[in-house]
């Protein structure tokens, strides 16, 4: 397809702007010729051919409303289109951040409702709607870590990281200036205990655990992990990427975690906009209040206010107060399920999983088979040793049959992985006819591997050369 | 409302496929101890019907102002249509990061010519895919510079925004950098004098942001000498994204990187979010830079496609070693600034004028007011700083006429008592300031 750039026509545009009702001033007058620009290379295009354009574009993306979108822990569940007509209700897109409180009851109350809420679901003692993104609220939760030791006058430059985690823990241990240590998982796919103690001194400030972990698999020890890790001084960090597999059937509070940081465009079904805006709130437990990012709400009677008095904060990692818009449509996907909506949608995501677990089980090796929780993880292996059909086949041909693929490639633990999040949102028809299009490949595989080899077949480009665009890197378009 | 499709016999089948007899066995890897006996404690669900109604009443506590004269980081413009039904269209907002680049085109494309659009308007050569917001944005700029100086000092301008400041200042802190504060000059400016005096081999970069808070627009090409000289790194912000319409961008100016707000670009106020950082560099940083890039290449035909590209700088990949650990971004907010400029194309120097007409016109009628004055000498683009007798009455009376009044700066600079940062954009008209005057007589 053309690019924006290659439409353009000089004279052409699809937005006007409204005719001066004042003066108009000499501008280089006004702010100087020196500051001024002389071009501005933007696109010139008709309102009718931008909106081809762009319409065009989106028939080449895949969304959560075109199809199955079992992308392992990412939980892309359908996001219910009430929440989209609310979040657009004026009261709530109109209001500028730095309208007085008096005036922005409404927005305030439902943030302060929302903090309740989260701190009800995990057992955490407060919570902080301010970071934008999960990874965001990992930063925002190591932060807050390293302020309590520092409060505490300890050194601990370590920070523990199990071999099965999420990329964006050891990167934000780092961007919070600790050194990272990888603790091993044992054979079940859980954390190697004797590990753990020999690595948990107090030189580490504490550990960072998903829990159910990216194989999908619950920490049969947690108990026994929280001890070993509150034992030395240490905190446990919860990652909930996957909280969607707990709602309502246990809280990280009361399972030993001293901080978490949600995905509110995960569990909490707001849309993902093809890479963001996310939500990454952080609750914290009791001895961390304190630390949490200002602005915090006060509530006063009935009325609600800002707050930025809290001397041991550890300040702002914002501007404003977060994504505000996304945190109302997760507000109101909290309210339309209300608590046993919650409860039924977490039994549904992992009847789900286990469902694709049993019934792929013969035709993919599974190196974990145990009940699983929200996803399950299988490995391509057995199909790369018959024809040498690799995950990455596997997932191009799913395109062909109108999936979006697996995870692939991770947890790094599993070779050839495929993790596979089903969500609570999809029938039993749309399971069995995903499992039969994942049977007819892995028989593809044995039969006809080359046409797996090939695929993707139905979409507008091939496999892309990603070498190329790495070794050559063209980011910009250039006229030539 | 609930969003599960399984009936009670799909249940009991799929129970049976998986061997079990209870939903609670799959629970069974939960400690009992720890197993949840009572549901939680939020309200019961509500029908569709309902939940509109309870949104609608808590939206409605919200008093939306008949006119906001603040800007001061968000900016009040006016969004074309097309913009709206662009982002609208599910196969957009319904996808997750397109790590699946063949049935991704349309949202890897898209942040292509937003990437392109994006490094033409601030005169750098290379953008991003877009960073959290503005803050975060010039906060991770600085982390970078003194990651790759090993230098460990961080010059920020006193007249960048204060809650910028207050994030860059988070970041440092956590990565153990000093942070110093430039003040600035009866113009309005960085006071270049300082900065010379605290620029030495341990700064790793200098922050500024143009037009500043107080809306001046600060003369880069000193700056970018003065820290150039040192060893230093030039990080070059600014506030209301529809300045680069007109004004001569930071890059042009040998700014290294050049990060901001991209919100006007066709975002809602929303409280404060979601926005979109932008993050613009020169070429040569592109390997060190955060955040995700799309870059062209060609599939197996020869046919141009878009992909991912540079992974190896991402935390997927590096873990601990990542040039950053953002993962989610603010894709849709991009692609609704690239429509954006896309609609406007040349037209967004027009709008840029409109704004600089409509500022001047609030500016000089402001200034007939009894004891009203200019606190700042240099020029200024959508937003001014005035001196008024008192600052909190004149916006109380303006709060009584459903008018939010100028950003109190007194709350961020004590010294600035009684100033009042006024913002006029496209969306204020000549009767609407002619009333703000006369409610201030």
């Amino acid at each position: 397809m053309e690019l924006i750039f290659e439409i353009s026509k000089p004279g052409r545009n699809a937005a006007d702007v409204t005719a001066s009702d004042v003066p108009a001033v000499n501008i280089e007058d006004a702010i100087g010729k020196k500051y001024l620009r002389t071009d501005l290379d933007l696109p010139e295009v008709a309102e009718v051919d931008l909106v081809r354009h762009y319409t065009n574009l989106s028939r080449r993306n895949f969304g959560v409303d075109l199809g199955f979108y079992p992308l392992g822990s990412c939980t892309m569940k359908y996001n219910p289109k009430v929440n989209e007509n609310v979040a657009v209700l004026p009261g709530f897109t109109g209001l500028h951040p730095y309208a007085d409180d008096e005036s922005a009851q409404g927005n305030l109350q439902l943030m302060y409702e929302m903090q309740k809420y989260l701190s009800n679901i995990f057992g955490m003692a407060e919570f902080t709607l301010q970071p934008a993104a999960g990874a965001h609220g990992e930063l925002t939760g190591i932060m807050m870590i390293k302020k309590y030791f520092e409060k505490k006058n300890e050194k601990r430059p370590l920070i523990l990281i199990p071999d099965t985690a999420h990329g964006t823990n050891p990167a934000s241990g780092a961007l919070c200036g600790f050194e990272t240590v990888t603790l091993r998982s044992n054979s079940e796919g859980g954390v190697d205990i004797d590990h753990l103690m020999s690595l948990m001194t107090k030189d580490v400030a504490g550990l960072m655990l998903t829990n159910p972990n990216t194989l999908g698999l619950f920490e049969r020890n947690i108990e026994k992990v929280a001890q070993i890790v509150h034992g030395k001084g240490g905190l446990l960090y919860g990652d909930g990427a996957n909280a969607n597999a707990f709602l309502g059937k246990a809280r990280p509070g009361d399972l030993g975690f001293d901080v978490i940081q949600l995905n509110l465009h995960k569990t909490f079904s707001t849309p993902h906009g093809g890479g963001g805006p996310g939500s990454g709130p952080v609750g914290v437990c009791a001895k961390l209040v304190n630390y949490l990012p200002v602005p915090r709400i006060i509530k006063t009677g009935h009325s609600y206010s800002w707050s930025g008095k809290f001397p041991d904060t550890i300040g702002r990692i914002r501007s404003f107060y977060g994504n505000f818009n996304v945190v109302v449509k997760a507000y109101t996907y909290i309210r339309s399920l209300g608590a046993e909506g919650l409860t039924h949608a977490t039994e549904m995501a992992v009847l789900n999983a286990n469902y694709i677990k049993e019934k792929l089980k013969p035709y993919f090796d599974l190196p974990y088979d145990r009940v699983c929780m929200h996803e399950c993880v299988f490995s391509g292996k057995r199909q790369v040793a018959q024809n040498g059909v690799h995950t990455t086949d596997i997932a191009k041909r799913l395109i062909d049959f109108g999936y979006h693929p697996p995870t692939i490639y991770f947890p790094l633990i599993v070779p050839e992985a495929i993790m596979i999040e089903p969500t609570e949102t999809e029938s039993k028809e749309t399971l069995d006819t995903f499992c039969d299009a994942m049977i007819a490949i892995a028989n593809e595989a044995k039969e006809n591997p080359q046409r797996v080899k090939d695929a993707p077949l139905t979409t507008p480009v091939s496999r892309l050369d990603e070498v190329l665009a790495a070794r050559k890197p063209d980011v910009c378009w250039k006229r030539s | 409302m609930d969003y599960y499709p399984h009936t009670p016999d799909d249940i009991a089948q799929m129970q049976s496929v998986v061997g079990i007899a209870s939903i609670d066995e799959l629970f069974a890897d939960i400690p009992q101890k720890f197993r949840l006996k009572s549901v939680l404690d939020i309200p019961a669900a509500l029908s569709e019907q309902e939940t509109i109604a309870a949104m609608s009443g808590i939206a409605s506590k919200n008093k939306l102002p008949q006119l906001t004269l603040t800007g001061a980081g968000a900016y009040y413009h006016f969004i074309p249509a097309v913009v709206g039904h662009i982002v609208g269209r599910a196969e957009f907002y319904t996808a997750y990061t397109p790590y699946q680049a063949e049935i991704s085109q349309g949202i890897l494309q898209a942040i292509y010519e937003y990437q392109t659009m994006i490094a033409h308007l601030t005169g750098t050569e290379i953008a991003n895919a877009s960073m959290y917001d503005g803050a975060s944005a010039m906060a991770e700029a600085a982390v970078l510079c003194a990651k790759m100086s090993n230098r460990t000092k961080i010059i920020v301008a006193r007249s960048m925004h204060p809650e910028y400041r207050q994030v860059v200042n988070t970041y440092s802190w956590a990565n153990g950098y000093t942070v110093v504060e430039i003040p600035y000059a009866p113009s309005g400016q960085i006071d270049l004098n300082a900065l010379q005096n605290e620029l030495d081999d341990q700064v790793a970069a200098v922050l500024v942001q143009s037009p500043n808070f107080f809306g001046v627009i600060e003369d880069i090409v000193p700056l970018t000498d003065a820290a150039h000289n040192k060893g230093a790194l030039l990080v070059a912000g600014f506030t209301d994204g529809t300045s680069l319409g007109i004004l001569q961008p930071a890059g042009a100016s040998g700014a290294d990187f050049v990060v901001g707000e991209g919100q006007s670009f066709g975002n809602p106020l929303n409280y404060g979010g979601p926005y979109l950082g932008i993050f613009a560099a020169r070429e040569k940083f592109m390997r060190r830079i955060p955040g995700r890039l799309v870059g062209a290449t060609v599939d197996k035909n020869g046919k141009r496609g878009f992909v991912l590209t540079l992974q190896t700088r991402e935390q997927h990949i590096r873990r601990e070693k990542a040039t950053s650990n953002i993962c989610s971004n603010e894709a849709l907010c991009a692609l609704a600034a690239g429509v954006y400029l896309a609609a406007l194309g040349k037209n967004l120097r027009k709008l840029a004028e409109l704004n600089i007409y409509k500022t001047q016109y609030l500016k000089n009628k402001l200034l007939q007011l009894k004891g009203w004055k200019e606190v700042f000498s240099a020029p200024v683009y959508n937003e001014f700083v005035l001196r008024c007798p008192d600052a909190r009455l004149a916006n109380e009376k303006l709060k009584n006429e459903g008018i939010i009044g100028g950003y109190e700066l007194h709350k961020d600079y004590p010294e600035l008592e009684n100033a009042l940062l006024f913002c006029a954009t496209e969306m204020v008209s000549k009767d609407d300031m002619d009333k703000v005057v006369a409610i201030l007589k």
